[in-house]
């Protein structure tokens, strides 16, 4: 069992946008979808060791900034070429306007 | 039963061939020139900042795929539908693909090839090899793949010198004011650069100048261009102009083969004859000729996007540069900024970004929905950085 870990407030990341949080020498994504929920996967790309806090968060997607592979941001899976291994996934709780991942 | 040859494998057979065998074909035929498994080739020219490693094997799975490297064919018998390999096999089709990318541009005046190039693996291997620190290289072209090398080069201790025929860097196909930012990084790292330059000839570390100066360099390195590998086409009957024709499904003139990627030049549905020289380009014509080889009917209307890395700075680039197009541009907060071309009907055309590492993509990825959408774009939305695209964008949808 992970440790629940503070990662943002909620009014920190907008709708369909994406926050960066790093946590114990390793990088995170915080996503809030448009229908407000949140979601927590990888921050590196599974192909190339590229930061995915540029990419563009669309249609239940973010994309790699760099060589635009898609990974499904509810689930961490790669769904397009170049990257063909899935990013983890990390639970989320919300709680009193803050976000919380397991880690 | 359907047999797919693929000739080359590079990132365009690479992703023909998986997509064919995802979608479930049982005999599909991968040849590849080189006696090794295929290679990311930007990262030739962009190696990792922090490790300089710049042999990137490509990640897919061969599964299910006959794979034949370090052999090329050497003819195409279009009647007896075969591809005649140069140690003697014959290879039947019933779709073949051609993909077999481009070669670089040797400098004219430098016929006995002192220059060295990069295109393959073993290439970058040979210059890299020669990149030591406190030395000087010559850098011969200042385009794209010029400056990237120049930026790897002066990053491993080089002191560059680039020359460069044209008035300007990158004067094919990046806006002139991006060209500028570029080229002042460059310069703050202590690159030098001469424009209009004409070189008499290339000799053992040394080239000279038509006006008679000699500038001598433990290293000196071509990167004038590419030129598509069409001589299997040609041979084989198959038009050829700049490239190996093929219509917008990526048909040649024989409708059993198929051309695609730095080899191939297309008739885009946007902008007519057009050979495209870019990384996703040869991805996204790959995975296109797979479906067009299964007999799919539609038309490859992918736009042009590009990255490019200097030092810290990205650039970003979708649609054609026109430098004839009127332009917004909007500036970012972290000093980086975007340029948009837009026609007279204010319709967007293209977009570039440049900036801090990866920072432009999200906008640049936008950009390139906007005008792939038709989207009219007032210049003044397009230059006001407190208005998100994603909002243009779903007033577009």
């Amino acid at each position: 069992m992970g440790t629940w870990t503070r990662a943002c407030a909620t009014d920190d990341v907008e709708l369909e946008d994406l926050l960066r949080f790093d946590h114990g020498g390793r990088s995170f994504l915080v996503i809030r979808s448009p229908e407000d929920e949140f979601f927590c996967i990888d921050g590196i790309c599974t192909h190339e060791r590229v930061h995915l806090a540029d990419g563009l968060v669309m249609d239940g997607i973010i994309e790699c900034p760099k060589h635009n592979a898609h990974f499904d941001y509810k689930t961490g899976e790669a769904t397009r070429a170049p990257a063909c291994i899935n990013l983890k996934s990390w639970p989320v709780k919300v709680e009193n306007g803050d976000v919380f991942v397991e880690i | 039963m359907t047999h797919h040859v693929i000739i080359g494998a590079g990132e365009a057979g690479l992703r023909a061939a998986a997509a064919l065998r995802d979608a479930g074909e049982r005999h599909v035929t991968l040849v590849g020139g080189e006696h090794m498994p295929s290679y990311d080739r930007p990262a030739l020219s962009k190696p990792d900042g922090e490790t300089g490693l710049f042999h990137r094997p490509i990640a897919v799975d061969l599964a299910g795929l006959e794979v034949v490297l370090g052999r090329t064919a050497k003819g195409i018998d279009r009647e007896t539908k075969a591809v005649i390999l140069t140690t003697g096999e014959r290879l039947a089709y019933d779709r073949l693909l051609l993909a077999t990318g481009a070669r670089p541009r040797r400098l004219a005046c430098d016929p006995a090839g002192h220059a060295l190039m990069l295109r393959t693996l073993g290439d970058a291997e040979a210059i890299y090899g020669k990149a030591d620190a406190g030395g000087s290289a010559i850098l011969v072209g200042a385009g794209l793949i010029g400056l990237e090398l120049a930026a790897e080069l002066t990053r491993r201790g080089m002191t560059v010198r680039v020359l460069e025929a044209g008035p300007r860097a990158l004067g094919r196909g990046v806006p002139a004011e991006i060209a500028d930012v570029i080229v002042s990084r460059h310069r703050r790292s202590g690159v030098t650069f001469d424009f209009d330059v004409r070189i008499e000839r290339v000799e053992h570390k040394s080239v000279v100048l038509a006006d008679g100066a000699r500038i001598e360099a433990d290293l000196v390195v071509a990167a004038v261009g590419i030129e598509p590998e069409v001589g299997l086409a040609v041979s084989a009957g198959l038009a050829c102009a700049n490239g190996i024709e093929v219509n917008s499904r990526l048909v040649t003139s024989d409708p059993s083969i198929f051309a695609a990627g730095d080899c191939a030049v297309i008739d885009h549905p946007r902008y007519g004859r057009t050979r495209f020289e870019t990384w996703r380009n040869a991805c996204d014509q790959g995975a296109h000729a797979a479906k067009a080889m299964l007999g799919e009917a539609a038309s490859f209307e992918t736009l042009p996007w590009f990255w490019s890395d200097h030092f810290d700075l990205g650039l970003q680039a979708v649609g054609l540069h026109d430098p004839s197009r009127r332009s917004a541009r909007r500036d970012l907060a972290d000093g980086g900024w975007l340029r948009f071309e837009l026609d007279e009907n204010h319709v967007l055309q293209a977009a570039a970004g440049i900036g801090p590492g990866t920072s432009v993509a999200r906008d640049i990825r936008l950009a390139e929905k906007l005008i792939e959408r038709g989207a009219f774009c007032a210049p003044e939305a397009l230059a006001d950085p407190g208005l998100g695209l994603k909002s243009l964008l779903k007033v577009a949808a």
